[in-house]
Order: C-alpha cells, then structure tokens, then sequence
C-alpha cells in the first residue's frame, strides 16, 4: 500500500491531476460558506462582464444569475453525478462482468450479447431516451447515465475473470468445497480490481461530460445549477457573451482532466511492471 | 585445444534494491573449442544471467560493473552496440527454454530461418531457400520442406525447439549458448533434442555453452561442468570428475539431491483399498459450430486403478498423456463422462455438486505452481485456515489449527501473518500442503507437486510429504513427469500414455523390468541414467 502511494506521488502529471481534483472538490465543499444564497437566485444585472463589478467576479448570466455562485455549486453537482454514476455502472459491469467470466460457456454468452446489445446504442441516444420515459430530474439522469456506462467495465471485468479462473489458487479453493459466490466475489474479484477501478476514473469524466451534454440540450434538470444547464443557457449569447458558456466549459474541462490524470496515476502505481522505462 | 570464449572477472550489477547487490561476481570461466561446458545452478544462481551477458542482453537496470568478456580474443564489453550486432547470430548464437515464445507466431519457420541469412548475408531468395532446407534437414526434422511452411504453432515442442536450433546453427556461429533447452519438453524428447547437439557439436566442431539445473543432462552432455550458485562460480572441472568426485560441498549436495532411480525396497501395503477408479472416461471437445468441424481429444480412456490406504500411487507420463486431466476428475475440478470414482463408500463421480462440496473434507489437492495456488492477496494464515472454515470450524480454532500445521510442515508458525509473496517457493508448497492437510483429508491428490521447484528444495519437501505420509496414515495419488521423482515417493506406479494407462503394478516391477514398450522408452530417455546406475553401484557396495 506504502509503495503504490510512493508510486503514485513520483509522477508529475499524476500529483498535478490530484491537485486540481482537490481544487474542485474544495469548490464543492466551501460553495455553501462562500454562495450561501441560493445560486440560481437573481442577483443583479444580466450579462455582467467578469470582473466588471467586484461583486460578480465571473460576472452574471442572461438571468441575472450569479456565475461564480453556480460555478461553485455546480461542482457539487458534477461531482455528485460523477460518483453516483460511475458507482452505478462499475456495480453492474463488475457483476454481469464477473458471472460471465467465471461461468464461461452459456451464461457467458447470454450476458455478454446483452452487454453487447447495450454497446452497439450510442449510449448518448440510449440515455435521451431514458430521460424522454422517466423524466429529467437529477436522480432520473444520474441513474440514467449510470446505465449506460456500464458495458465497457463489464467487458473489463470479464476478461480479468476469464484469465483469473483457471489459476491454481482459485481451483484450490474450489477444492476446498468453498461456494461459487463466495470464491468469485472475495477470492478472485480483489485480483481483477485493479484495472477497473483504473477505468472507473474515465466512466467518472464521461458521466460528467455526458450529463453536461444533455444538459446543454436543455434536457438535464433545469432546477439544480449545474456547469451543463450554464453552458445550455449561455448558447443564446454565444456570439457576444461567450463567458457565460466559457467559464462552465473550462470548468468542465479541468474536472475531467483531473480524474483522468488521477486515473492515469493509479493505473501506473497499481501496475509497476507495464509503465515504460 | 584454445579458449574460445572467456569470462575474466565478469561482475554484472543488480539495480538498487534488489536482493543482492551483483547477480554475476568476479566470473571467470573458458570455453574452449570443440567442447560443452555446462554451466549447472539453481534459480537464482545466476546461470541464465551469464548467457544474457555474453550476449550483452540484459535486462534494464543490470549491468556489466567489471570484467571483460573475451570471444575470440576481443573484448565484447568494449564493443559498441552496432558492433555487437553483427556478434550476435554469426559468431555467438542463442537457444532458449521456451522455442513457442522464442519463435513469432506469424511467421513461417522457413522464414525466421531465412531471416538469419537475409540479415547477415547477401545471398538471393532462392539461395536463402535452399540453405534453410538444408539445415532443417541437418537437425533431422521429419519433411524439411513442410516444416520450413508450417507456422510454430503446427509444431510439436520437439520440433520447435529443433527448428530454433536450425536457426540458431544458420551462419555457423563459433560460440552456441544453450539456456535450459530442454528444459520444456517431455523426457523422451528431450533426449533426442540433447543428442542432437551433441551430434551437431561435433560435427562442426561449435563450442557450446550449455545452461542447465538438471545434473541428468549433465552427465549426458558435459565434458566440462561450471557450477554456479548466488553468482559466483563454485567450481570448474571436467564433468567425469565433477559427478564422480565433486569438490566443493555445495555441488556434493546438489548432486546428492538428485533422487537415484533406483526404487527404495517395497513397504508394506495395506489390503484395504480406500480410492477405487473404474473406466474413468473424459472427453473434450473443441471448437466446431453445431457439432460439425468439432475436435474431439480424449483426455482420460477407460482408466481403472486401486489406492490401497496408507500407500502412495504414481500417476507418470508426458505432457498431454492426461495425467493431469485424470486427477482433476478424481477431485471433481473436471467432471468425468463416466465411471466411477468411489472413496470409501462413496462414488465421487455421481455426487452433485453441494454433495461434493461436502465431500472435499475427504480428498484435497496439491498443486503444481508455488506462485500461481496461494491467492496474493490473502495471508497465508487465513489461507490455511479456509479450507475448516468453509466447513463450520469457528475462526478461532481454524487459525489456531493453522499455526499447528504450520509446524507440522516446518514452517515458523509466527509467520500466518504474512503474505505469499514474503514466501520462497519451497515454502509456498509448503503452505499449499498445510491448507490440503487442514481438513484433515484421507486421500491427497498431488499434481506434480515439487517440478515447480530446485533439487535441493525438492528433496526437501519430498521428505515431508513422506514423513506426513506415515504419521498421518495418508493415502496419495502423486500426479509426476518425473520418473526419478515417482521412483522415491510412489509405492505402486501406473503409467499413461494417450490418456490410458499402458501399464501399472508396484514401483520395483514397472521400473525394474518394464513390459510396455512405451515404459521402456521413456525409462531409457532419463537423461543420465547410465551416471544414476553407477552411482546405485557404487552405493550398494
């Protein structure tokens, strides 16, 4: 554990991807200190430049609406459907994925046609539709983006299983008349965790640029202050205000660049032996 | 007679961190013209780190501190990497262990052969065709012109390796090293690959350098022998003088580690037979879409052999002969398409599968890989004390069971807190039998239990088992290519061939005077058999 950590901090990108996912996290942490009001309250005159007026540093949006305030809020949000999404999907695909791969042969391809069918759908029009039948509240979304994104783990996982059960150990265990959950969920699930749990960092960027998409569409949930519903508002102003899109776009931008570079940094802690000398 | 290749005060670095700070120290070897000097060692030795110098291929972080290797009177640590290229090939060639991840997969044999010319030589295609023919045929492959357009994959392992051998001889090269050749395949192989190079030693008069663990292939092949051991040279001397009087202390006991072939006289059998297999049949079938195209391989024909209680049963044979299949059916890894396996009262091969969950209390498992059988992510503690948890026993005493059998395999009980990977492999096998033991089991299945390991560690846990064998009154089916190995442990042997047995009785009588062909053959293809019956002589008088 020491050594991964040891690992993990000798590469730059690495540390520069934790610091700016520390930065965003304490975004999210401190909006309700520092825009205690509610974010998608009027707070002055629309269309502020920013840093025109001391009170707006990212200045406001077509409403009047304070942009740093649902910057800060928006944080909460994306981080919110990030980690609710990814922990959606990574469950799904670790489960269809592990039973696929330890059972093989009938199981393997039923569940594997299924994930396959989900696969083909471009998971963006996959995921309009949910929201079309269930509405576009925040919880609707989040589930909705969480199954769409769980095929490609489940893939992952399988082939980790499908290498992992024939070792001799997980024979020994079968040996000594252990269970089948019991030897695929606490004997052979922790040595095939490592790359998913790589993977989940980009499952996490992709609900975040998946729920700003919609949103963007003007299909997310227009009552939560999130970077997409920004960006969305900010199309109309597009030519003359771009801040309004701009400042949720970086936003945006840096968040999935950080749990990619935090992603990148596992992978080569977890996995020593296939970084390049 | 001229030293061709020299070793003078080789030293090779290991990265920082490592478990010792050079892997080669202050090496000084000859290998002179027209001879195989055998360099002989256990892992870790350093044997296979030499030929990676020679060769100036070592892995990243390692590398040559001092000395200077001499091929031919020139210094190759002076050379420059584009100098070493033309070394490589045409003056000093290679073989490996493994010729199927030494060949490309996607290339033909004729064309890998090929490339050697193409590389080091200006000849045309057709040129080029008619060589590589020629030294197909020079290492006795069956139909050159086939082999040259076959793929390694449509090879068997014997011709594989003969076909790296080809390459390897291509341009004449002065020096051969060999780095455990033989080491993959099966014995009756093995034998006609090690003749081969000598054959072809003499003929052309190559100097070999010749890695190996295996004292059998020694005495075969050597007419010097080096032994190594943690990186330093012990002792270099005519292979006659070092197998019949060795000097240094650790080449006596590698030597004396070597299991004679002769069997130790028969114990005692008991009459009560406690594992009874009648016509165990196992059938695979591979690839095909609705039964058309599909392969069938019989894995395991019509086997019928007895355990008596107490007593020890060898299971012998070559690498797809199903011996491996045959104990995976006995303990229900693979389940059997008919027959019966009856322990006791009870015939396995009809249980369900929560019925024979049950019935691994009876029957356990030792397996082959050290590294591969302990889940790394477990302590081996709690690894021992599954097996009687998975059974009912509250955690407290499993684990207090654990430390017990620890002591019993004669490993420091303090230790269960460990993991694996803080075991060396002798210790590991010694872990995978305490967890078999734990559930207190009536019949073990060994799956070649100590080929994963060194001689001197073999020994080791051969003894134990032994030992476990008459205080825990255990009966064992001992799965083993190894006939030197089955000629120790085994009270009865049964000998398979194509997934049947050809022929099985007690040890003394398959070894000493074997009826089936095959049992001949395989007997007579012990590398060093003649060394082993002299060395029986000897201690008999």
């Amino acid at each position: 554990m020491r050594r991964i950590v040891i690992t993990y901090f000798r590469s730059p990108t690495a540390v520069v991807g934790l610091a700016l996912l520390v930065v965003v996290l304490a975004m999210a942490a401190s909006a309700g200190w520092l825009y205690p009001r509610d974010p998608l309250a009027l707070a002055g005159r629309p269309l502020i430049w920013p840093l025109d007026n001391p009170r707006f540093l990212l200045g406001t949006d077509n409403s009047g609406r304070d942009i740093a305030a649902q910057i800060f809020h928006g944080a909460r949000i994306s981080l919110l459907i990030g980690l609710v999404a990814t922990t959606i999907a990574i469950a799904i695909g670790i489960f269809v994925g592990a039973l696929a791969g330890y059972y093989g042969g009938a199981v393997d391809t039923v569940l594997m046609r299924i994930t396959e069918a989900f696969q083909t759908l471009p998971n963006f029009l996959l995921l309009l539709v949910f929201v079309a039948v269930f509405g576009s509240t925040i919880t609707t979304v989040t589930v909705a983006i969480g199954f769409v994104s769980w095929p490609a783990p489940a893939r992952l996982t399988r082939v980790e299983f499908l290498s992992l059960r024939n070792r001799e150990f997980v024979q020994a265990c079968r040996t000594l008349g252990m269970r089948d959950a019991a030897i695929i969920f606490r004997e052979v699930l922790p040595n095939a965790l490592p790359p998913v749990i790589v993977y989940a960092s980009v499952v996490m960027a992709v609900a975040i640029l998946l729920e700003s998409a919609l949103a963007f569409l003007r299909l997310s949930d227009p009552n939560v202050a999130s970077w997409g519903n920004l960006i969305g508002l900010g199309r109309d102003v597009l030519r003359t205000q771009w801040y309004v899109s701009a400042i949720p776009g970086l936003a945006i931008l840096i968040t999935v660049l950080a749990v990619s570079l935090v992603g990148q940094g596992l992978n080569d802690a977890l996995n020593p032996r296939l970084k390049g000398k | 007679m001229s030293a061709r290749l020299v070793l003078d005060g080789l030293t090779v670095a290991l990265p920082a961190g490592a478990d010792r700070p050079h892997a080669l120290k202050d090496v000084t070897l000859t290998l002179n013209d027209d001879e195989i000097l055998c360099v002989v060692g256990e892992s870790g030795s350093g044997k296979s780190m030499t030929a990676n110098a020679v060769m100036r291929l070592l892995p990243g972080g390692v590398s040559i501190a001092g000395g200077r290797i001499l091929f031919e009177g020139r210094d190759l640590t002076a050379f420059s990497e584009d100098e070493m290229r033309r070394v490589r090939g045409a003056g000093i060639a290679m073989i490996f262990q493994e010729p199927m991840t030494a060949l490309n997969p996607l290339r033909t044999i004729g064309d890998q052969i090929g490339e050697m010319f193409a590389i080091h030589t200006d000849l045309d295609a057709a040129a080029i065709n008619g060589k590589v023919l020629a030294l197909l045929d020079e290492v006795r492959i069956p139909s050159p012109a086939q082999a040259a357009r076959a793929y390694p994959h449509e090879l068997s392992g014997g011709q594989r390796q003969r076909a790296m051998i080809a390459m390897a001889l291509a341009l004449d090269p002065r020096v051969l090293i060999a780095d455990e050749p033989t080491t993959a395949l099966d014995v009756t192989t093995q034998a006609q690959i090690l003749k081969l190079i000598r054959d072809l030693q003499k003929r052309k008069g190559t100097a070999v350098l010749f890695i190996t663990h295996d004292f059998g292939v020694v005495a075969e092949i050597a007419d010097r022998v080096a032994v190594m051991q943690h990186g330093l040279v012990g002792e270099e001397d005519p292979a006659k003088e070092v197998l019949a009087a060795p000097k240094h202390a650790y080449t006596k006991q590698l030597i004396a580690a070597v299991p004679p072939l002769l069997a130790p006289p028969a114990r005692p059998i008991a009459d009560e037979t406690i594992l009874t297999l009648a016509h165990v049949d196992k059938t695979y079938r591979t690839g095909g879409f609705l039964g058309r195209g599909a392969r069938v391989t019989h894995a395991v024909k019509d086997v019928t052999l007895t355990l008596p209680k107490g007593a020890t049963l060898g299971v012998v044979g070559e690498s797809g002969s199903g011996k491996s299949t045959l104990a995976r059916c006995i303990i229900r890894l693979v389940d059997p398409d008919s027959g019966e396996i009856r322990l006791g009262d009870v015939d396995l091969a009809s249980l369900s599968k929560r019925e024979m969950r049950a019935a691994t209390r009876r029957i356990q498992m030792v397996f082959q890989d050290p590294y591969g059988s302990l889940n790394p992510r477990r302590r081996v503690g709690e690894l021992v004390a599954q097996g009687p948890m998975i059974h009912g026993v509250p955690r407290e005493e499993a684990m207090k069971r654990a430390r017990d059998l620890f002591a019993l395999v004669g490993l420091d009980p303090s230790g269960i807190d460990r993991y694996p990977h803080e075991f060396s492999g002798g210790q590991r096998q010694r872990i995978g039998l305490a967890r078999a033991l734990a559930l207190e089991p009536d019949v073990l299945v060994a799956d070649e239990p100590v080929s994963a390991l060194d001689v001197s560690v073999q020994a080791q846990v051969l003894k134990l088992l032994a030992d476990l064998r008459s205080r825990l009154g255990l009966s064992i089916v001992f799965i083993t290519h190894d006939l030197r190995v089955a000629a120790q442990v085994c009270d009865l042997v049964a000998v398979m061939k194509d997934g049947a047995v050809v022929e099985h009785g007690p040890t003394a009588q398959v070894f000493g005077a074997p009826s089936h062909p095959y049992t001949q053959a395989l007997l007579a293809s012990i590398p060093g058999r003649a060394f082993s019956e002299a060395q029986a002589r000897a201690a008999a008088q």
